[in-house]
């Protein structure tokens, strides 16, 4: 047997839209093989109409799965035999124990009746399997997000999983255990579960991957081997997936950067010192410790970190308190000392805070995308209380034209748009309300690489307009290929400042990974 | 995930700086059917339950023999439903930030008790009392807005203590008596009409004015609206279906409007109704409060985190919603013409469902208050239809829970048909 499945030119037409037209897909045994494509490309679809989501009949081609054709009539039906889906968004039960969400719909039982020993001494196996070190007992809204990935992968090996689908697994993960998932992927393919990685992450393709198949506008473009293998003996450079998935060359993965000439060019814009916020429940712990930073009017500055280094936590205590405890520090904006403590008031003080999380705490995912442009500087639009709709929209079309943001119109569903698209209207809303001073907290994670230029060239934008950037974010290329000076921040504090021309990967790496409670800088 | 696609697909393969007034050709283009079908789609709720009140409407029009559209029963459904279509608009302000409010029939029972005590006990003159209730509600508004804004209680929680509270602070108020009777101007809240005089003979001159000014406000404001569209370049009707639309608006005003005149003129209620209809209608639509509302709704963390002052916007919603709770309940103790302690059991549920049938979502963020006034209406011409018919209150019961499950029921149905 040559192959554990191959789709056959699949075609899935929504009324009006072709998602995917024939597209075909081979996975061979034992191999990771990963898809990759620009959000929209059709990989999501492609993995509904494998697990029967998207039930047999719905869509054209076919599907053979261990040489055999399928017709999937539901999710159980390609479960049962042995290809899981794990979703981006995990699909766990928070205040039920790791055991019982292993063994969820598919309970240990005996005339419906559960037999918990049987139960924890199977969860406890498996969790040996993806090494999960924890109680069987532990609920899973108390572990991180990493080992309830594990979790959803204990899952799928209690149902006997002989084809593994992960949608984006590491989207949500700090490096470490990005690693060890992948590194565990690895290991269920010694033990003979192929695996379908969709992933945005270049690297990581190439790092675990033997194969990957690109995808653009529902079409496949092409399936080139990752690793060098008789037949295929080509190694693929990032370059050339990233090609594959644009089509077309990037020079460059970022625009080059315009310089800000106005009379105050150099100016302190933003300057926080001495900033320190304690952990909203338990607080004795200080989750930012003493940090003090500042970044000048037409410049764009880096803040690196590994997940939990508090760089989120700092820019939302900073705008407004809207995360934990405040315990000192102040923050001067243009030279003045500003009155942050409510949302408003930073607002009013010229500062603007476009969230990591647009899902939870940036957009209203059921109104309209000029609604959700217009939220933070209504006042603007507004004739004595009464909101200007006309204006309104004007200003949203302006922010779609000039960001391309890829909607029908402006009164379109901002949930229907995809990720990219999402970010550019977070953007627009803070852009719009005019501010001195951007903390751009992850502008770019989930988004693909066409829309992430757009989002760099918009940020790059402000930047030339005199504003004051402050970039958040956990790729190592973005803040070098954009910034003008990067902090770095580890467990709370500030490790390191390092200007562009100093730093690489492997310096800002480091400052990162340094004991912080030394603080030496 | 469709759409996702369907949209990334309308630009030129990926390529950026697409050209803008290419695709806003294109739009235009087959504009004016898609546009049409867009609105009508994303308003489905509301136009269909508009469409199911006209059916509702003519099918016991013809059960009853023509008696349900005589110009006195017309007269009773506004009166009978006033104070249930008061309570919908309020209650639709409160289910769209995110909330519920299940004291409002006790509140209404409670300041209807507080009134006939003003009047009765006290010798309050009508106009003082009617005040002293208003301030009353926004005061109990006040209390639960407090508990459910800036202590953080969940609204199920807090209304429900409040529905305890006041209907047995109901009780205590009357000590288990009803408390009658009432001026003659109180009454006239709720079952008076405006005054007669001018010189039509077979209708009433004043409501026939009032009509004829609505339609002018109406046909400038369609008018103004589509000037303005055009002004800013964007999509305005095709001029037929433009003068379609203006014609049927048109046409059920002075219908209407001439079923009133035929009759006593305009009930004082119809007035206030509209009134609060057109003020809150126009906040909710308009105003910046009424927009951080929707987006507390949509998204409580993402509207704080763009400067929405959530705690005080809640407070208000609740202070208003009061408010219209002691107004209700003043127009039914007028109605009745005593303040009892079994006034408004009920209501609470009632104006729910009128929300609910008239588009609001459990989950808060969507719905309108005409959507509000539509679903009680729909309620109210089946309770009215099917008296006049003979059907017992048993059954009645029974068939108005089916309409309320059948119309959230059909909304579900329709996203889902539209989303996958």
């Amino acid at each position: 047997m040559s192959s554990v499945l191959e789709m056959r030119s699949i075609t899935k037409t929504f009324p009006g839209v072709r998602a995917l037209s024939g597209v075909d897909l081979t996975v061979r045994p034992k191999e990771i093989h990963a898809v990759c494509g620009e959000n929209g490309a059709g990989k999501s679809t492609l993995m509904k109409v494998l697990s029967g989501v998207h039930p047999h009949g719905s869509y054209e081609g076919e599907i053979l799965f261990e040489g055999e054709p399928c017709a999937f009539r539901d999710i159980r039906a390609s479960e049962r035999r042995g290809i899981v889906i794990i979703h981006q968004e995990l699909a766990l039960v928070p205040y039920l124990s790791i055991a019982e969400n292993i063994f969820l719909g598919n309970e240990h039982a005996l005339r419906g009746v559960v037999r918990w020993g049987e139960t924890v001494r199977r969860a406890a196996e498996l969790m040996r399997r993806v090494g999960l070190r924890e109680s069987p007992h532990t609920r899973v809204a108390d572990i991180g997000v990493g080992k309830q990935q594990l979790v959803e992968i204990a899952k799928a090996l209690a149902k006997r999983v002989r084809l593994l689908i992960l949608d984006e697994p590491t989207a949500a993960l700090n490096d470490e255990d990005s690693a060890k998932l992948l590194g565990l992927i690895g290991e269920l393919r010694s033990q003979g579960v192929a695996c379908v990685l969709i992933s945005h992450k270049l690297g990581e393709i190439r790092e675990v991957a033997d194969t990957v198949t690109v995808l653009r506008d529902g079409r496949t473009v092409e399936t080139l081997a990752v690793r060098p293998s008789p037949g295929a003996p080509a190694e693929v450079s990032e370059d050339r997936i990233i090609r594959g998935m644009v089509g077309r060359d990037l020079d460059s993965r970022f625009p080059p950067r315009t310089r800000y000439r106005g009379p105050d060019a150099g100016r302190v814009a933003l300057e926080i010192s001495g900033w320190t916020v304690r952990h909203p429940v338990d607080h004795r712990r200080k989750v930012v410790d003493g940090v003090s930073l500042n970044v000048r009017r037409g410049e764009i500055v880096g803040l690196a970190g590994l997940m939990g280094a508090g760089r989120t936590e700092l820019a939302m205590s900073v705008f407004g308190r809207s995360y934990g405890l405040y315990a000192g520090g102040t923050v001067r904006i243009d030279g003045r000392e500003a009155d942050t403590r409510t949302v408003p008031g930073a607002v009013a003080r010229g500062l603007a805070y476009v969230t990591e999380d647009r899902k939870t705490y940036g957009l209203n995912l059921i109104d309209t995308v000029s609604r959700n442009i217009s939220l933070a500087s209504l006042p603007k639009l507004t004739r004595a209380g009464v909101v200007d709709e006309h204006r309104e929209r004007r200003v949203a079309e302006g922010y779609r034209d000039s960001m391309n943001i890829k909607t029908p119109t402006v009164s379109e569903q901002v949930g229907r748009l995809s990720g990219g698209n999402q970010q550019k209207v977070v953007l627009g809303r803070w852009v719009h309300a005019d501010p001195e001073v951007l903390i751009l907290d992850e502008p770019t994670r989930g988004v693909d690489v066409g829309a992430k230029y757009e989002i760099y060239t918009a940020v790059d934008r402000l930047a030339a307009q005199g504003r004051a950037v402050l970039l958040i974010s956990s790729e190592l290329p973005e803040l070098l290929g954009m910034c003008d000076r990067i902090y770095t921040m580890a467990a709370g504090r500030l490790t390191g400042e390092v200007a562009r021309e100093e730093a690489d990967q492997e310096v800002l790496m480091r400052h990162m990974t340094r004991d912080g409670s030394r603080g030496d800088r | 995930m469709t759409t996702e696609e369907s949209v990334a697909r309308k630009g030129p393969a990926g390529g950026p700086g697409r050209p803008a007034g290419g695709a806003r050709g294109g739009r235009g283009g087959s504009g004016a059917g898609a546009l049409l079908l867009r609105t009508v789609r994303a308003n489905m709720r509301q136009y269909g339950m508009l469409v199911a009140l006209a059916l509702i409407v003519v099918l016991f029009q013809i059960w009853t023999d023509g008696n349900l559209l005589k110009p006195v029963n017309v007269s009773n459904i506004v009166q009978q439903n006033s104070y249930i279509l008061i309570l919908a608009m309020g209650m639709m302000i409160v289910i769209i930030a995110g909330h519920i409010d299940l004291s409002v029939g006790s509140l209404a029972a409670f300041v209807g008790a507080a009134a006939a005590v003003l009047m009765v006990h006290h010798d309050f003159s009508w106009p003082a009392a009617l005040a002293c209730s208003l301030l009353i509600g926004a005061a109990a508004g006040a209390w639960q807005g407090f508990w459910i804004a800036y202590v953080g209680i969940p609204s199920f929680i807090v209304t429900l203590a409040g529905m305890l509270l006041f209907r047995g602070g109901t009780q205590i108020l009357l000590e288990g008596q009803s408390l009658a009777p009432f001026p003659r101007g109180f009454q006239n809240i709720s079952q008076g009409f405006l005054p007669e005089g001018g010189p039509l003979d077979n209708y009433h001159d004043l409501t026939v004015l009032i009509g004829v000014v609505v339609v002018a406000v109406v046909l400038f404001q369609e008018w103004r609206g589509r000037r303005r569209q055009r002004e800013y370049e964007l999509e305005v009707l095709p001029l037929s279906l433009f003068v379609l639309k203006c014609v049927a608006i048109v046409a059920a005003v002075v219908a209407f409007t001439l079923t009133l005149a035929s009759h006593r003129g305009v009930p004082v209620v119809l007035l206030i109704m509209c009134g609060i209809l057109i003020g809150l209608g126009f906040v909710m639509r308009n105003a910046v409060v009424g927009r951080h509302v929707y987006a507390l709704g949509g998204n409580r963390a993402a509207a704080r985190l763009s400067g929405v002052k959530d705690r005080r916007v809640t407070f208000w919603v609740f202070v208003n919603m009061g408010v219209l709770a002691a107004l209700a309940g003043c127009v039914y103790a007028a109605r009745l013409n005593a303040g009892t302690p079994q006034a408004g059991i009920n209501f609470e549920l009632e104006a729910i469902a009128a929300a609910f049938i008239g588009g609001a979502s459990m989950s808060g963020g969507v719905g309108t208050v005409l959507g509000a006034v539509i679903g009680g209406l729909v309620l109210g011409v089946l309770n009215n239809g099917m008296s006049l018919v003979g059907i017992g209150t048993d059954y009645q019961q029974v068939i108005k829970g089916l309409v309320l499950l059948a119309a959230v029921g059909f909304d579900v149905w329709n996203k889902r048909k539209v989303g996958s």
